[in-house]
């Protein structure tokens, strides 16, 4: 790394633009795999530097070296122009290194207060909170430092971690994913806070995968592919597009986009006023749910996390019955009492979010999975309980070939494989019945771009075929590249479903925050 | 402070290869123990692990030991693997004796049903219908099993208890707590003259080689593993829990029973306080030596029945505690479990955080 070209866009602030943190030749082996290849990276005092990169580019595994928490293989890091050699994450910290992970590590049963009182140095209560809520006004990150975390929603669960990591005074802070349970409202708010940290002179190292917000905020992009820096660009200055073709390395498959007024089939799924009590303390209820699915059209549910999605994939696939079997009709056919082996036997189809452990059992074959929910077909099963292993076999071979899953050995145990290429398989496995209707969670994460792109033109393929298609998903990217109408679920309600022609990021946003006004009031 | 890391890819060598490194390591303290007791070490492990083969008596007393042993441990073997734990094979065991000895000592020799299956097919009932209790207890009022079977085990105890010093005792038996010998149509068939090997032993080779494949090949064993191993997976796929806790533990109960009823009817030949119920807390060593494999059951219960046999010998000929048996079989499940843990966790020694 060598020029230094500082984008003449970024706000100049803070100590001359000289490097804060530069990384030098980086390279993290674990055993014969290769997670960074030399990596070369260099941020400025005080500026906004995104790391890009599909899933497994090797983005955690470089941000977990920086933190202190791994150790590299080879290469340098330097801190201010000094050799820096961290022994852990203690030392970062007390370097001004901050660090805002995916998922929270915070105390459910705790405050706000408190959680933040654990990461700090002892120091009275009532003058941090004195602090807390200071910081919190700064940085229009607003936070009721007294309540219990549990009460709060995932968005200030958020904010909770950022202040944690503010109070720290950082001079580098790393956030890893941090708008991927946010309303877009709420990412906008937290980008007026980021914003103003760097005006302030804090450098910012922003790992995201969504490309529009890389632009927005960032002022330099890395784009690492395969453990190595593919390119180093202004995302300003270049396309969503071009950036995401440097992630993948290949030429993005456009997903077809229906006419818009095509014929739609006959209602496939119905359900009717379905309520569903919380499953334990943290669950969500679901109230009064009604809407209807055609066949050829694609419904997108978009929703932030803990707002009843999960609910609702449950009473959708049978995993919770609903109380009346006329709640949920599939085919006509009532089936809110079935179990998912009855509701596939009417034609409908299941893709849950959670591959491993939900979708397969991560230590077992992929012919095997093929059994949890293809059994009833003709040819998988011998009299008397045998299972077909050769009927498994030609299947699992049949799919890896239509749908490009790419794994080592004839049959690996599913956790074996990428998120994409099980991903792809168990799309596949739903896919390859020809099912009337499919219903997936998220079917586009934790999958690098180019499995995403694929799975999204097969699911709008099945759709053209006359098949009803449910997407229930937190990326509105992926609701807004796929659904023809689009509905929010929101405090274990479902709005009403909109055209996704008349909607916007920020209807649904507004959808998601705000109970379910339409989207005419919305705007 | 130690702390256990998950590794992110345990061995596949490890796993297979962990219960001959906790075999090694058992033999290794064993020596040391009892080289503590003031033993020659070398010795005392030969009389353990090698005398039971000295002659064609002691080896089929070898097989004798295995047979229940193999019948629990393959059955808990399933069970286990299934999520489902049963701890109270000995119970079942216990209950499958009763039944097996009710069977015995009331059916008259001139009834067409005095034949030895009624009173296996009598113990195997029973052990079921103890094992029922916890099935149901789980299945409706979400009663922990471990509990309640374990439980159990000391209700049959004092059960057949009571039976032999009460109703069931032998009038002529000089007020000894026991039943009247069976008849001889109860008793199986003798595979080897002079020694006490029955045809019991083809029940528990068919019966782990049943399970065996059963586990491997048919929807109830994938039912049964994906329950145990992905609950989530196992509601996904429409596989009711319930149905799999119900099978899991009649299965094993009944196989706890069958064998209860052939140590009654084919080794002891009648009903006494003591008839080895042991063995069911025994047969969970059996199971995880086996890698929760019915058919690597087989093999744990032949590696037990060994060290059984040994301990006795050593009590005869080194005048060693008949504890020193338990502690051997102690160890075993406690290295067992050590380099499980280990295989499949890294211990990393961690400075304690100050504040």
């Amino acid at each position: 790394m060598t020029a230094d070209p500082s984008p003449p866009s970024s706000p100049a602030s803070a100590p001359a633009r000289s490097p804060l943190f530069e990384a030098r030749g980086i390279v993290k082996r674990y055993g014969n795999f290769t997670a960074n290849d030399h990596v070369d990276l260099t941020v400025l005092h005080g500026e906004r530097h995104a790391l890009l990169g599909e899933n497994g580019a090797g983005k955690s595994t470089f941000v977990k070296m920086i933190y202190g928490a791994l150790q590299p293989s080879e290469g340098e890091f330097f801190w201010e122009g000094k050799p820096l050699r961290l022994s852990g994450p203690a030392e970062a910290r007390r370097l001004g290194i901050g660090m805002a992970f995916q998922h929270f590590s915070i105390f459910e049963g705790l405050t706000a207060l408190e959680n933040v009182a654990l990461a700090l140095p002892p120091e009275p209560l009532a003058a941090l909170e004195k602090r807390v809520r200071e910081v919190s006004a700064d940085y229009g990150l607003p936070v009721d430092p007294s309540k219990p975390v549990h009460a709060l929603s995932v968005g200030e669960r958020q904010r909770v971690e950022l202040l944690r990591c503010l109070l720290q005074n950082p001079r580098l802070l790393i956030l890893d994913e941090p708008t991927s349970v946010l309303t877009p409202q709420e990412a906008e708010t937290l980008f007026r806070a980021l914003e103003k940290l760097s005006a302030e002179g804090c450098a910012i190292l922003y790992i995201s995968h969504r490309l529009e917000e890389v632009r927005a905020l960032c002022s330099r992009a890395t784009i690492l592919r395969r453990g190595k820096v593919t390119a180093e660009v202004d995302p300003r200055a270049t396309t969503a597009r071009a950036l995401a073709e440097a992630m993948v390395g290949a030429e993005i498959l456009d997903v077809k986009r229906p006419s818009g007024d095509q014929p739609r089939g006959e209602e496939i799924l119905q359900v009717e006023r379905l309520s569903l009590p919380a499953d334990g303390p943290f669950g969500v209820a679901l109230k009064e749910i009604s809407f209807a699915l055609r066949g050829g059209e694609i419904l997108g549910v978009a929703g932030v996390a803990g707002e009843g999605q999960n609910e609702f994939m449950d009473a959708l696939t049978g995993e919770r019955r609903a109380p009346e079997a006329g709640m949920i009709r599939i085919m006509g056919s009532p089936a809110g009492r079935l179990d998912p082996t009855g509701r596939r036997r009417l034609g409908a189809a299941f893709a849950p979010e959670e591959r491993n452990g939900h979708g397969a059992v991560g230590e077992a074959p992929l012919s095997e999975a093929l059994f949890l929910t293809r059994r009833h077909e003709a040819g998988a099963m011998g009299a008397g309980g045998w299972l077909s292993r050769a009927w498994a076999a030609a299947e699992t071979r049949r799919i890896r070939a239509r749908f490009d899953v790419r794994a080592a050995g004839e049959d690996p145990p599913a956790r074996s494989l990428s998120g994409g290429n099980l991903q792809k398989f168990l799309m596949g496995r739903e896919i390859a019945r020809a099912p009337k209707l499919l219903i997936a969670a998220q079917p586009g994460w934790g999958v690098d771009a180019g499995a995403a792109a694929a799975i999204q033109s097969a699911l709008r393929e099945l759709a053209d075929q006359g098949a009803a298609v449910l997407v229930v998903s937190q990326d509105l990217d992926e609701i807004f590249a796929l659904a023809d109408r689009i509905a929010v679920i929101s405090r274990g309600r479902l709005s009403e479903a909109y055209p996704a022609a008349e909607m916007t990021p920020e209807r649904v946003g507004l959808l998601m925050g705000a109970g379910h006004s339409s989207p005419e009031a919305a705007a | 402070m130690i702390r256990l890391e998950p590794r992110a890819a345990p061995s596949k060598l490890m796993a297979t290869l962990s219960p001959l490194i906790a075999i090694l390591l058992t033999l290794i303290a064993g020596a040391l123990l009892f080289a503590a007791l003031g033993q020659n070490p070398w010795r005392a492990l030969r009389v353990y692990f090698l005398s039971p083969f000295d002659d064609a008596y002691m080896r089929a007393e070898v097989l004798v030991k295995a047979v229940p042993l193999a019948l629990m441990g393959a059955g808990l073997a399933v069970c286990f693997r299934a999520n489902v734990w049963n701890i109270g094979a000995a119970g079942q065991f216990t209950l499958g004796a009763i039944g097996a000895g009710a069977a015995a000592l009331f059916i008259p020799a001139e009834s067409p049903f005095a034949m030895l299956a009624v009173p296996l097919i009598a113990g195997a009932l029973c052990g079921m219908a103890w094992a029922a209790v916890p099935a149901a207890l789980r299945t409706r009022l979400g009663v922990n099993e471990i509990l309640v079977s374990l439980m159990l085990t000391y209700v049959a105890a004092l059960l057949l208890d009571w039976l032999v010093r009460g109703p069931w005792r032998n009038p002529r038996g000089f007020g000894f707590p026991q039943t009247n010998a069976f008849p001889d149509w109860a008793h199986a068939p003798i595979l080897v003259e002079g020694t006490r090997l029955h045809v019991g032993a083809f029940l528990a080779v068919a019966a782990a080689l049943g399970l065996g494949l059963m586990m491997s090949r048919t929807l109830r064993g994938l039912r049964l593993r994906v329950t145990g191993g992905a609950p989530r997976a196992a509601r996904f796929a429409g596989f009711s829990a319930a149905g799999d806790v119900w099978f899991a533990l009649l299965l094993s109960g009944g196989l706890a029973g069958l064998a209860g009823a052939l140590e009654a009817t084919s080794t002891v030949g009648r009903l006494q306080p003591e008839i080895g119920a042991q063995a069911g807390f025994t047969a969970i060593i059996v199971a995880f030596l086996g890698r929760l494999n019915p058919i690597g059951a087989l093999l744990g219960a032949l590696v037990l029945a060994v060290s059984a046999i040994g301990g006795e010998n050593a009590q005869i000929l080194l005048n060693l505690p008949k504890n020193v048996a338990g502690v051997f079989q102690g160890m075993l499940l406690f290295f067992l479990l050590a380099c499980d843990a280990l295989i499949n966790y890294r211990p990393r020694l961690v400075a304690r955080r100050r504040a």
